[in-house]
């Protein structure tokens, strides 16, 4: 018997990891002015944001493709009024929900319809455990006392509540006070996220950076509530970048786990891309989400390990954490393919390291509020 | 918020945590826990100790169950299931 079909030629790229997470920025418009919030610099205006009906087609497709958990982000994800009816769609297609809020807009009655539609999830981020510390870098006064509020209806309606502590210079003395805040407020996990320098962020780096002598003691504190708590809370602690001897994978790997819809509709591999020049990112509004994922020129262009340099290609550790950050490779070594510059094989390494502890030591005190269009500066 | 930690006794009785729930990943054919931004993905013991922790059974009737169904004397899975499940319990997964 002739074989008139060959078999087909064995493909030795290897197969495409699909998405388990999926960031919906619903919105940039947020009643907040954070100085070290993450959202790029030149946020997208309300008036090209996905309609409602474009939404639900994107949580269908990173259903369908995958994907088990939705985060619903911003800005302020509960800015959008279709927000409740966003969850529900999520839930009804399979997705396990999270709300990730600043809880300023959050009311009794938006709380419960939020835990009808069935959200299983809200991460209230936190400033400070005391007033001033948080309207100075909230740039909005009486945040915490809102915030607290929402804690207590997020309880009353049931939902699991995490405390997203955010901590920099200025409040890292309180991190201890920050984390019992979180326990009295019945929250089952608190994150202690050290500010990521993105958008705003990276611009307010120098007024926001913790010394060495402040993460230390830090680590300390949080080790000691992490004994102290176990069982009772969940405490995650990443030691920041900036002084850590080994990258984090940041995002699981590029292009592995994670994807982030912005609010026009463009996806992106992490939620900082942007700042990546070269990168051209696909809009849901031109391309199915799959095929952005499999073949998208961002998602291509740093997934696996073809592009590393030589040093991380060769390294035991690539597929753990899969040469870090292109986005911190980008903002210190001037290149996002290097490798990231938070691994001590770095050659910029020990100049991070030194940066960082410059700009702690200078203490600058002004920020640039987060806004649309021309930037504030103000001093504290 | 807990007052205390949970302790995984034989006498406990295990279920997930509210919020936590074990899911089939049909695109990938695998079961996998989701809770609060966190993802696990079990071994295949793992998930069979967790489909039968339904709220009702103690520690002790799951080891029964999983012994005669899978032929294995208690005396050997207890301490696996007991280590599970307080594993679990305090990365805040399973409550009792
Ligand atoms: S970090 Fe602050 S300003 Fe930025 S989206 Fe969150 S609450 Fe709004
Ligand atoms: S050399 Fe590259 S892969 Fe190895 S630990 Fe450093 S960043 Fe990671």
């Amino acid at each position: 018997m002739t074989n008139l079909h060959p078999k087909p030629r064995a493909n030795t790229a290897p197969p495409i990891d699909l998405p388990v997470a999926m960031l919906a920025e619903l919105t940039h418009r947020c009643p907040m002015r954070c100085a070290y919030c993450s959202n790029p610099v030149a946020l997208e205006r309300p008036e090209c944001e996905l309609s409602t009906a474009e939404w639900r087609g994107v949580l269908s497709q990173a259903a369908a493709m995958g994907v088990m958990q939705v985060h619903f982000s911003g800005g302020e994800p509960t800015a959008r009024r279709d927000i409740v009816d966003l969850v529900r769609y999520a839930v009804e297609e399979g997705l396990y929900t999270n709300l990730i809020t600043s809880g300023v807009l959050l009311d009794a009655a938006m709380v419960s319809d939020l835990a009808r539609a069935g959200l299983e999830h809200v991460q209230l981020a936190f400033q400070d455990s005391e007033d001033e510390g948080a309207n100075i870098v909230g740039g909005y006064h009486g945040a915490l006392g809102k915030k607290r509020a929402a804690a207590g209806l997020v309880k009353d309606a049931g939902l699991a509540l995490t405390a997203n502590l955010v901590i920099h210079r200025h409040n890292a003395p309180r991190v201890g006070a920050m984390i019992d805040m979180a326990l009295e407020m019945g929250c089952e996990r608190a994150e202690v996220a050290n500010v990521q320098y993105y958008g705003w962020g990276l611009m307010n780096r120098a007024a926001l950076m913790p010394s060495r002598a402040q993460l230390a003691e830090m680590t300390a504190t949080v080790r000691e509530r992490q004994a102290r708590y176990t069982g009772r809370m969940v405490i995650d602690y990443v030691i920041p970048d900036y002084h850590a001897r080994r990258p984090k994978a940041c995002m699981g790997g590029w292009a592995r786990r994670f994807l982030n819809v912005t609010p026009t509709g463009k996806v992106l591999p992490c939620h900082a891309a942007e700042t990546i020049p070269g990168l051209v990112f696909d809009t849901v509004r031109d391309r199915p989400l799959r095929d952005i994922w499999d073949t998208g020129q961002a998602f291509e262009a740093y997934r696996g390990d073809a592009w590393m340099p030589k040093d991380c290609r060769s390294c035991e550790r690539k597929e753990f954490d899969w040469g870090g950050c292109r986005c911190q490779a980008l903002a210190i070594a001037g290149d996002a393919a290097a490798m990231d510059p938070a691994c001590d094989l770095s050659p910029h390494h020990a100049a991070m390291a030194a940066m960082a502890e410059d700009e702690a030591d200078a203490d600058a005190r002004a920020f640039v509020y987060r806004a649309f269009g021309a930037h504030k500066d103000s001093t504290f | 918020m807990l007052v205390t930690r949970t302790l995984i006794t034989a006498e406990s009785v295990p279920r997930l945590a509210p919020h936590v729930t074990l899911k089939h990943d049909t695109v990938r054919d695998r079961w996998v826990v989701l809770g609060p931004e966190r993802m696990l993905v079990p071994d295949e013991i793992a998930v069979e100790i967790l489909q039968r922790c339904d709220g009702e059974r103690s520690v002790a009737a799951v080891v029964g169950l999983l012994a005669k169904e899978f032929n294995a004397p208690e005396d050997d899975i207890a301490g696996d299931v007991r280590e599970l499940l307080q594993a679990l319990a305090d990365k805040g997964f399973v409550r009792a």
